[in-house]
């Protein structure tokens, strides 16, 4: 073991929590945990949120962010203990020796400085290099990272950049400074699929060509098996398993990693598609006030009673913005929208009680979905005190009932959302919208939001309840693992137009369109070596055009 | 309940002396309001513990009596200026539009006018009586609660759980009391503390000048006026109630500077 560069022993680290009225008390984040990461080799960090996973992470430069502190055992870098090594010696580890990318890139950026700046930033403050090398350096890693125009981009600002972009420079940035160790915590998370491929790729490539050692922290355990030489799986702060992430991925040991292995096993038989439609969107064009150009062009889907219709795409394809022209929040400018029957007014404010009754919508971040100040017997009593006039006791009976149906049990009703997880708000906001009664539900990227597992329990909850209630599920997304799970049929949008339409069976079967394909093969798959075949397929075609 | 912080407890008692002493003045008052009960500008002394003022009133007594009129004038000026600030900044972001446009051009050409000029012009046209100098004073504030109200209600606008009550179909009231005013509480009562020292401020100014709280009536700006001459003799009456003024405008702040600290922390709610 002598090529050891990161080895952590017994880890044990502590915050103290303050409940609401309530003495505060000191929570255990991080229990023995010991970590070893070898010269040139990632180490993936696997976990739902909440597992410890950034915490360890971040332990690895003896940080411990906000109130947390390191409180047991080693962190020996390099063969030097660092958890409790001093301010000074801290300084000029981090930076120099270990480096970090975050997950936000367009947040950990300074909007005001050009990218060359920050690039080379600590490089200089470190008295590593001289300025021209750092700069040279910089330029050389952009070229690596496959970045457009190396020798130029280093002096456009942030936000002159697309965000798959932004995070290859803070990649560029955490390798300048020729690090032993690079701490990648979600790099991806943030990006679209067909974006997400590429930095990964590039991440891929710059680790293998400097050499650098590196912990991977994710929770998506698709995509550290691209990158990842070992796995360790954590869960409420302590090891689930560990192991080379072919063994976690073909043979995992643990209930738990095959849980997580295992996902989105939802299997879901396609329905009848020739039923009259409770929706009925006809050439909608739509525009936001004060711009010329349509975020909408020509929309047109049908969904049937009962049904779900998956509408997938990458930021910025329109897809939330026929949400809320189908609600009324942004009057289309052309086309008609039909509901059961009656066509709906543009204008939010020109439809009728039952028009908003019957159509909900359950939005992607439930915390602020839900007001704050109010409990959860509000929250869910509201639409029925609102739509049916019930009040008092028959009203608690009501509510009492739809927290059974999101399986959520009757103590629920006097909580605040903040006291509630991230799945039981999505549930209280699932049951918000079932309790008028809708015949559509519009869900807007309901499970993005979540960890897998809980996004799973959550999308079976969707399907149970569309089987006892028959409503009928507008599902926004741009996962396709959750489309292939829930979806009777599939509208794929690019560029606010929809491109490929129909039942799903006919829309995940080829001959795929150029950009449905891009889409479909962008998804990680839980397989080894599936990026290089996914980059070796595309460079053939390239090819061959 | 968590202990209750020095500073806060402090504040807490100067607070509620002032406020206790002017709801039972009456009662507490050693002698009325414009009585004569000695010779001008008489020592403090065990009959007249701050002595006595320019015609021989007891000082005491008109400090207390004054003390009422100062904190009731502006408790009802800072409550009229919230509830009208209020009500309507979060109406202008609620609505935006023209109705948000045309309030807050109002409020920019009214706060483009110092508002102790226009109080003075107005009070100078007006008769002078508390109503009046409450409805002035409940008005020009309300401008600065405006601004505040809408800039706070406009983030709370953006967030979902008011376009889902807007989906829902539920009506600007329930928007605006029900969505929007619990969660702008927070920094709507710190301002509060801040708003309600700076009217006991300005009906002590516009007493100053003549055209505040009117004679015989006391009121704490009202007995600087009174007593200014004084000073130049050594005799410290004016200088009591500017004492009155900075210990109650401190104390105000240090409570509300704790209520805001406990429900920004409180059921998960929004800071600042």
């Amino acid at each position: 073991m002598a090529d050891v560069l990161l080895d952590i022993r017994n880890l044990r680290i502590e915050a103290t929590s303050y409940p609401p009225g309530e003495p505060p008390r000191d929570v255990v984040l991080v229990d023995d945990v010991s970590v070893a990461v070898e010269k040139g080799r990632v180490l993936g960090l696997i976990g739902e949120s909440g597992a410890g996973k950034s915490t360890i992470g971040l332990s690895a430069m003896s940080y411990g962010r906000g109130g947390v502190r390191l409180t047991g055992g080693q962190i020996l870098l390099n063969g030097r203990e660092i958890r409790t090594a001093g301010m000074r010696e801290l300084r000029s580890l981090r930076g120099h020796e270990v480096t970090y990318v975050a997950q936000s890139a367009a947040a950990a950026f300074n909007p005001a400085k050009q990218l060359m700046e920050q690039v080379i930033e600590t490089s200089l403050s470190h008295g590593l290099m001289p300025r021209a090398e750092a700069e040279a350096r910089a330029v050389d890693l952009f070229r690596q990272l496959g970045l457009p125009d190396p020798e130029n981009i280093g002096k456009r600002y942030p936000h002159q950049v697309s965000g798959g972009q932004l995070q290859r420079v803070m990649t560029a940035m955490a390798l300048c400074p020729k690090p032993d160790l690079v701490i990648f915590d979600e790099p991806t998370t943030a990006l679209d699929v067909t974006t997400q491929i590429d930095v990964l790729a590039a991440i891929k490539r710059a680790i293998h060509e400097t050499g650098v050692a590196a912990l991977y922290i994710t929770h998506d355990l698709a995509v550290v098996a691209q990158v990842a030489d070992d796995i360790m799986v954590l869960r409420h702060g302590k090891m689930v398993e560990y192991g080379t992430t072919e063994q976690i991925i073909t043979r995992p040991s643990e209930e738990y990693t095959r849980a997580l292995v295992s996902v989105r096993g939802i299997e879901h038989a396609e329905k009848d598609p020739s039923v009259e439609p409770v929706l009925r969107v006809q050439n909608v064009t739509a525009r936001y006030k004060g711009t010329n150009f349509d975020v909408l062009k020509n929309v047109s889907v049908d969904l049937p009673p009962g049904q779900t219709l998956a509408i997938v795409g990458e930021s910025g394809s329109g897809k939330s913005t026929l949400a809320r022209a189908i609600t009324g929040l942004l009057p289309p400018s052309q086309g008609r929208i039909t509901f059961a029957g009656r066509e709906l007014s543009r204008e939010l404010k020109a439809r009728s009680k039952d028009d908003l009754r019957e159509v909900q919508m359950i939005y992607q971040m439930a915390d602020v979905a839900m007001n704050p100040r109010q409990t959860v017997g509000t929250i869910i009593g509201r639409p029925l005190e609102f739509y049916f006039g019930m009040s008092g006791e028959q009203k608690r009976v009501r509510i009492q009932e739809l927290l059974d149906q999101i399986e959520m049990g009757r103590g629920f009703i006097d909580r605040y959302p903040a006291e509630l997880s991230g799945g039981q708000k999505q549930r209280v906001c699932i049951a918000r919208a079932l309790a008028a009664k809708p015949k559509l539900i519009i869900c807007d990227e309901v499970t993005s939001a979540l960890d897998p597992l809980v996004a799973d329990g959550i999308l079976k909850l969707l399907l149970n309840l569309q089987a006892a209630e028959g409503v009928a599920y507008l599902f926004i997304t741009h996962d396709i693992a959750t489309v292939r799970a829930i979806a009777d049929r599939i509208a794929v949008m690019f560029k606010g137009q929809v491109v490929r339409y129909g039942p799903k069976s006919q829309v995940l079967a080829p001959p795929f369109d150029d950009y449905t394909d891009l889409l479909l093969s962008s998804v990680p798959e839980m397989e080894l070596g599936w990026l290089e075949q996914v980059l070796e397929h595309r460079k053939m075609e390239s090819a061959g055009n | 309940m968590r202990r209750i912080p020095l500073a806060a407890l402090i504040g807490l008692i100067f607070t509620g002396a002032y406020f206790g002493a002017a709801i039972f003045a009456p009662w507490i008052a050693p002698y009325g309001m414009a009585e004569v009960v000695g010779d001008s500008w008489e020592p403090w002394s065990s009959t007249h513990w701050l002595g006595t003022d320019t015609i021989g009133r007891d000082l005491l007594s008109r400090m207390i009596w004054g003390g009422q009129t100062t904190i009731f004038v502006a408790a009802a000026a800072t409550l009229l200026s919230f509830s009208l600030g209020s009500v309507l900044g979060f109406t202008a972001a609620v609505r935006g539009g023209w109705v948000d446009q045309i309030l807050s051009r109002t409020v920019d050409l009214m706060m483009s006018i110092p508002s102790l000029i226009s109080a003075l012009v107005i009070l100078s046209v007006m008769p002078v009586t508390l109503p009046v100098l409450i409805l002035v004073m409940g008005i020009l504030d309300s401008t600065r609660v405006f601004r505040l109200s809408r800039a706070v209600a406009v983030d709370i606008t953006v967030m979902d759980y008011v376009e889902a009550a807007r989906l829902r179909g539920e009506g600007q009231g329930w928007i605006i009391f029900r969505e929007i005013l619990p969660n702008a509480l927070s920094p709507l009562v710190a301002e509060m503390g801040l708003r309600f020292i700076f009217a006991v401020l300005f009906i002590s100014t516009l007493s100053f000048l003549g055209l505040g709280v009117q004679p015989p009536m006391a009121d704490w700006g009202g007995i600087v006026k009174e007593n200014k001459e004084g000073i130049v003799y050594g005799i410290p009456a004016a200088l009591i109630p500017a004492f009155a003024i900075a210990t109650l405008a401190i104390s105000v702040n240090l409570v509300a500077d704790w209520i805001l600290n406990r429900t920004s922390s409180l059921k998960g709610g929004r800071g600042g």
